[in-house]
């Protein structure tokens, strides 16, 4: 087909200098890798109006309560109250505003409100364990939640998560999609945990790990852990073909 | 250089609390005239249904227009609640279904016309990273055989594997995540 359309259909693409931050497909002590990894070399994809959109869902179906897991039932859930917040940017710095941020966790004995889940420790028929907001202007996000315990998963002998939040972000592009966790500093778990392991440079393990935030802190009630996410960056120019 | 993206991390095997349900696998009601089923089964390197695969699609409508700020061809028109984006989550089967319709062609680099698409994520237990492919249609044999991305994929079975195939009224796109019949997986 020679067929041309006028129109700004050669947008810039998004960076790919920066892909080395993520964890190999393979990670063999992360067993469940070894049957799930794609062993092909990925095809590189030119970043066409198919990448550079992407959607921008949700806004009109989040909740009032749902960025407060800890009000989303009756009572409140037993464990220590946090609060998650922090900013998500892209790779120049700038704001991501009217993003949505979606989060999940295990409760704070280590449980997830999930039938497969069949660690032996209590469900809290207060706690849910699932969030989501949107960034405001300066690409800010806040969550209400309990700091999640930690988990065994049977990975190898003995083996137990170390505590995090899994996190969901899309950006303005299909390029930009990312699902993450985030964890809780000094965790005495990291070193045993194959998938914060996954990532190879502790440079980039390390923006993993939440800060605590004592500015944030609300006093008398409840901790503050921040969290930034930094989303892939974008060309400053269109590339050539 | 910027600032260094956060690194990526599985989506685990208890996504479902948080992210199942709320964004629905219709994109388009069962009751529109042109919805069609999309369906298939993600399964991993020993043939083993997935059962905890999360799949996104992300596509344009049907005349090829995006519902994104960047998709500035104002000729082409919007439709009032089309999102273009639509989540499921396999079954006990590593079986997943979407509603939606066939979007229109949409322009590549240096503007030549792309065959229709879908541009697909697959999240997953033991996938560390977005896994992202393109499914194609099967009516479309002229435009795919033209389409520059489909195009760069050397292998033909590995080509053909992208066209979802015609079965049961609806369209069925299968995933293979490794293997002899592993789907191809693009670096975005």
């Amino acid at each position: 087909m020679a067929h041309r359309v006028t129109g700004a259909v050669d947008l810039a693409g998004y960076r790919r200098d920066d892909v080395d931050v993520d964890p190999p497909s393979l990670h063999p002590s992360y067993v469940a890798t070894r049957t799930r990894a794609p062993k092909r070399p990925l095809v590189p994809l030119p970043h066409t109006l198919s990448e550079i959109t992407g959607p921008a869902y949700g806004h009109e179906r989040i909740g009032e309560l749902d960025h407060d897991l800890t009000r989303q039932h009756e009572g409140e859930p037993i464990g220590e109250r946090i609060i998650l917040h922090g900013r998500v940017l892209d790779g120049d710095g700038r704001p991501v505003r009217n993003t949505l941020v979606e989060i999940w966790q295990a409760n704070a004995a280590g449980r997830y409100l999930h039938a497969v889940d069949r660690h032996p420790a209590p469900l809290d028929p207060n706690f849910t364990g699932a969030g989501r907001c949107l960034t405001d202007d300066e690409g800010r996000y806040r969550f209400v939640t309990v700091k999640p315990g930690a988990y065994p998963w049977g990975n190898h002998p003995n083996a137990w998560r170390a505590a995090h939040i899994h996190i969901s972000l899309f950006g303005p592009a299909f390029a930009t999609r990312l699902v993450s966790q985030l964890y809780f500093p000094g965790d005495p778990l990291f070193f045993q945990d194959p998938i914060f392991h996954a990532v190879r440079d502790p440079r980039d393990r390390e923006r993993l790990i939440s800060s605590f935030d004592l500015e944030q802190t609300v006093p008398e009630w409840a901790l503050a852990y921040q969290f930034d996410v930094v989303l892939r960056g974008r060309e400053a120019t269109p590339m050539e073909d | 250089m910027g600032l260094p993206p956060t690194p990526s991390q599985t989506v685990g095997p208890f996504f479902h609390i948080g992210i199942d349900g709320w964004i629905p696998s219709e994109v388009v009601s069962p009751s529109h005239p042109d919805a069609v089923r999309l369906f298939g089964t993600v399964r991993d390197g020993e043939g083993e249904p997935v059962i905890d695969a999360l799949i996104e699609i992300w596509q344009a409508n049907a005349v090829g227009r995006y519902a994104h700020p960047e998709d500035t061809r104002d000729e082409l028109p919007l439709e009032e609640g089309f999102t273009g984006f639509g989540r499921a989550c396999t079954d006990d089967d590593g079986r997943f279904e979407f509603v939606t319709v066939k979007p229109g062609p949409v322009p590549g680099r240096g503007g030549q016309l792309q065959a229709p698409h879908i541009a697909v994520s697959v999240f997953a237990r033991g996938v560390l990273k977005r896994l992202a492919t393109r499914i194609y249609f099967p009516d479309e044999a002229d435009a795919n055989a033209a389409d520059p991305v489909l195009s760069s994929i050397e292998d033909a079975d590995a080509r053909s594997a992208l066209v979802a195939s015609e079965e049961d009224g609806g369209l069925r796109f299968d995933i293979h995540l490794q293997g002899d019949r592993e789907t191809t997986f693009f670096a975005v």
